[in-house]
């Protein structure tokens, strides 16, 4: 075990932790976050999806000593259901989930994706999200509410490709 | 209402019965039938259910709280697929009051009636006509109407009811809430039969587009999945599976996880092993260094020739429609078409690997499940743990979309017979290889279409035999070794007895719509089939599977569909005639024509004969093709038009655009719908491009997202428009497996408008496709 300084949406952990353990357990189950969800294990999927400086980071297959003082972003530290992120606002609008299970693999895929290229096109941003799975299918509205916050963050017509 | 698992597992803690508790927090409680025993509630899907539950009471279904608050009890949960919202739709709307006002519980055997399975399309016929939570909310507004009525001594003409409160529109003074009314006490009475609904005009919340209320949670990373539960002193296990199926345990080393931190126990039982650990890392690592030594598995039949396989194996055998005249009439015919249509093992493939927390000690157990059966597992849970049904409560939590029966049952035994083991909360997760290694696979089918003609083209006789495997499927009330787990622990699974000649059938049942839409579906004098063939034959043969299977969303359904689908497009390209008008001249169901009509009006249908003209299958070809049915054969009607571009050097098929119309009914919500509508057509589409189980001599090999293809999100995803019929003065009817139902045999059918070529086994893979356009030159 050992001493693993983590800050977590905004607030700092100081956690006594087998230094091997991925971050995913460490964020589901030391912190009891539930946001960031296991879908394999393999960095194949994305349900474990966070941000770490400004990336989407797959938390499953990243140990949590090679994190250590990080500044971790998961679902939950975007915004509430009271006063959701325009991220998630738009994927309200647009209804666009089922079961609600890949939300942390799409959202913040989308997001750290779109922070570095604001200018993405639509085919750079389905490419972004290759690694993402949606078993529900869902991607159409998925790709709507992306749109929808693209269209908000630009403030402008979208580069169609 | 949503009790969190630390409430749950507070009142739990505390003993507290869902009567109490619900006295505690001011709402209103269920009734208990004298006896204990309840009849059961939905529609068929369930057994010998022995819950407390009176599903006869009106209190077992709703309670009004003093502030207005209505609580309602459902055995319909939500899998994702937004039941829950409809069905708080339909008890606001019923009762006049907004949706927040409504609360719902879902499936737990100590606070909802016995529903059976969420499963089938079955919750909005199950519930949205008149009985069950359509029935009760019904009832309650007629009776508080009733009381209102005596209360103000207002006839029951002058009253109006507007957001919870009863008013008389000629003295407005004279006014009265459902709070009021019911003081805190119970209606105590029996659902009423003669209780109507609603009329659909004066509907304001059901047949809109309400929001899901659950989805500002769900983006927001708060909604409580099972995979979230955490209950007080609570450790995590981790099954050890067979290496290869069939394969028994011999021994288990405990020595080789001795020195590994937070091993707390070691438990074998027959052929099941797991570990148990303070903590889920530590848990997987003693799982992956637990020494078991395991006996030779049993030779697995090969993939390559396994639909022959199928054919040759002990069967039984179901006449599901027989005129009788099919040989004679064939001998007859001008001309007799044949083909064979082939459809592999799919996968549920849920993004969350399954999960359940188990809390057994001494004689009480309490299972927090994503299963869809929550009474069922309770009896299952109950055998396995060697304990009376009444001493386990199933309680249902979020999973990740399930489609079916995926790991949902057998990691809530796994979690069970841990927590048994150490007598202390388990929570067992499945691993991605654990999960898609050993689930309940959906059926692979092989379908033998033959179909006599007559000079002008005209189906004269159809005949149809299929072969599929099956072992397994849901445990039901009493058969856990129908999933892995239960077998694991030396519980057989269903068995599956070879019947060679079968009964001729009583009744015309499409319920897995074995007999294709053209055919009269006459058993008897009743005709139950939506076309007009009269000669018809249709023979199921089911074989024991070497793996377990069960219904994956559209089961049976699909499958079936995409053979008479794809073949019913042969015959009018034989006969050169369009696929639409050659559909219209065999049907007669005046809905499935409409659904049709719809679709291809809404499309842009061209009307002429497949393959289009002067197709050269050289660089990029496009075609259309169509689709319809009747899902289950009484469950909504359907209908899909896919427009494709074939790459002919590559063999890749992109859809650019699905065209679905839908009638099922009433409409609930037009925006689930279009969910459900585009979600299944999509999901159809990955399973038609891509998705198949494989194996090789021992195991299976498909086993994580680089061996099981599943549609990318970064591929080219089709336009997806919807026309959707509302049929408010017909019976609700499901819409979560339709046009999944029809993707395949959409797309098949485009493909060989766009190359010539006809595609007769999924998946459609650019290997495959390419092949065959090699073959045709």
């Amino acid at each position: 075990m050992a001493i693993i300084s983590l800050t977590v949406n905004g607030r700092a952990h100081a956690l006594d932790v087998d230094p091997t353990t991925p971050l995913l357990y460490v964020l589901s189950d030391d912190l009891q976050l539930r946001g960031p969800k296991f879908g394999c294990g393999l960095g194949q999927c994305g349900a474990c999806t966070v941000i770490i400086g400004g990336r989407a980071v797959r938390s499953c297959v990243t140990s949590v000593s090679s994190v250590t003082g990080a500044d971790v972003t998961t679902l939950e530290g975007l915004g509430t259901p009271a006063k959701p992120h325009p991220i998630q606002q738009a994927f309200i609008d647009e209804q666009a989930a089922q079961c609600g299970f890949c939300l942390s693999g799409v959202i913040l895929t989308a997001k750290a994706f779109l922070d570095q290229n604001p200018k993405a096109t639509d085919a750079e941003i389905r490419e972004a999200l290759s690694g993402v799975l949606c078993r529900c299918f869902v991607q159409v509205r998925m790709f709507k509410a992306i749109n929808r916050y693209v269209a908000r963050i630009s403030n402008g017509p979208r580069i169609k490709d | 209402m949503r009790l969190t698992s630390e409430a749950r597992a507070a009142l739990d803690r505390e003993g507290l019965s869902r009567r109490e508790f619900l006295r505690h927090s001011g709402l209103l409680i269920v009734s208990f039938s004298a006896m204990g025993v309840s009849s059961p509630a939905s529609g068929g899907q369930t057994g010998a259910a022995a819950a407390g539950i009176d599903a006869g009471q009106l209190d077992s279904w709703l309670a009004i709280a003093a502030d207005g608050t209505v609580t309602g009890y459902t055995g319909k949960c939500e899998l994702g697929q937004g039941m829950h919202t409809a069905q708080v739709q339909l008890i606001a709307e019923e009762l006049s009051i907004p949706i927040e006002r409504v609360r719902l519980a879902e499936c737990d055997t100590a606070v909802t009636p016995d529903q059976g399975t969420t499963s089938g399309s079955q919750s909005t016929p199950t519930n949205f006509n008149s009985r069950n939570l359509g029935l009760a909310a019904a009832t309650a507004r007629e009776t508080l109407i009733q009381r209102a009525s005596r209360r103000l001594g207002v006839v029951r003409d002058q009253l109006t009811v507007v957001e919870g409160m009863i008013t008389s529109h000629i003295d407005p003074s004279k006014t009265v809430s459902y709070g009021e009314i019911l003081a805190g006490e119970r209606f105590s009475i029996a659902l009423d039969v003669n209780a109507k609904r609603k009329p659909h005009q004066e509907w304001t919340v059901l047949g809109r587009s309400v929001p899901r209320v659950d989805m500002p949670a769900m983006v927001t990373g708060q909604l409580e999945y099972v995979q979230n539960i955490r209950v007080d002193g609570m450790l995590h296990g981790r099954v050890v599976r067979p290496p290869a199926i069939g394969a028994t345990l011999v021994n288990v080393d405990e020595r080789s996880v001795a020195g590994l931190p937070g091993v707390v126990k070691v438990v074998a039982r027959h052929n099941f092993v797991g570990v148990v650990c303070e903590k889920p890392w530590q848990a997987i690592r003693a799982a992956r260094a637990l020494k078991a030594t395991w006996s030779p598995g049993t030779k697995l039949p090969a993939q390559a020739t396994f639909y022959d396989h199928m054919r040759r194996q002990p069967s039984r055998d179901t006449l599901v429609v027989d005129s009788g005249d099919v040989e004679s009439t064939l001998r007859q015919a001008a001309t007799i078409v044949r083909a064979t249509y082939l459809h592999p093992y799919q996968m549920h493939g849920s993004v969350g690997t399954s999960c359940a927390v188990a809390d057994v000690r001494g004689d009480r157990a309490t299972i927090w499940s994503p299963t869809q059966s929550a009474y069922p597992l309770r009896n299952t849970t109950a055998m396995i743990l060697n304990l009376p049904p009444a001493s386990v409560r199933v309680i249902y939590a979020r999973g990740s979309g399930c489609y079916g029966i995926n790991g949902a049952d057998t990691v809530s035994y796994d979690a069970a017979v841990l927590s048994q083991a150490v007598g202390r909360p388990v929570r067992v997760q499945l691993s991605r290889q654990d999960e898609m290694a050993w689930e309940n696979y959906g059926y692979p089918y092989v379908v033998d279409q033959r179909v006599g003609l007559d000079e002008a083209g005209t189906i004269v006789a159809w005949d149809c035999e299929t072969w599929s495997a099956a072992l397994g499927g849901r445990p039901g009330y009493g058969t856990p070794g129908n999933v892995v787990t239960g077998a694991l622990i030396g519980l057989q699974p269903a068995a599956l007895e070879p019947r060679a000649n079968p009964p001729a059938p009583t009744s015309f049942n499409n319920g897995s719509n074995a007999a294709p839409s053209y055919v009269r579906g006459c058993v008897g004098a009743t005709c139950g089939g939506t076309g007009a063939v009269k000669s018809e034959r249709v023979l199921a043969h089911t074989i024991r599977s070497p793996f377990f299977t069960g219904p994956l969303r559209s089961p049976n359904r699909l499958q079936n569909t995409f053979a008479h689908e794809c073949f019913i497009d042969e015959l009018a390209a034989r006969v050169k005639a369009d696929p639409v008008e050659y559909r219209l001249r065999h049907l007669k169901d005046p809905r499935l024509i409409d659904v049709l009509k719809a679709a291809v009006n809404a499309a842009g249908w061209d009307t002429r004969p497949s393959p289009g003209p002067g197709r050269q299958p050289t660089s990029l070809v496009s075609g259309r093709g169509l689709a319809c049915v009747l899902y289950e054969g009484d469950n909504g009607y359907c209908a899909l038009v896919a427009f494709v571009n074939v790459i002919a050097a590559t063999g890749q098929i992109a859809v650019t655009r699905l065209v679905a119309s839908q009638d099922c009914g009433p409409i609930s919500s037009p925006d689930g719908m279009r969910n459900q509508i585009e979600g299944g057509a999509l999901q159809g589409l990955s399973r038609a491009l891509g998705e198949a189980v494989t194996w090789d001599d021992t195991k299976v090999t498909s086993i994580d997202w680089q061996t099981y293809r599943s549609l990318s999100m970064s591929a080219d995803v089709p336009v997806i428009e919807s026309v959707l019929i509302d049929r408010p003065e017909e019976a609700a009817m499901g819409a979560g497996e339709t046009t999944i139902t029809l993707t395949a045999a959409a797309v098949g059918n485009a493909v060989f408008d766009a190359t010539g070529v006809r595609i007769r086994e999924v998946p459609f893979t650019p290997d495959r496709i390419r092949a065959a356009l090699a073959t045709r030159g």
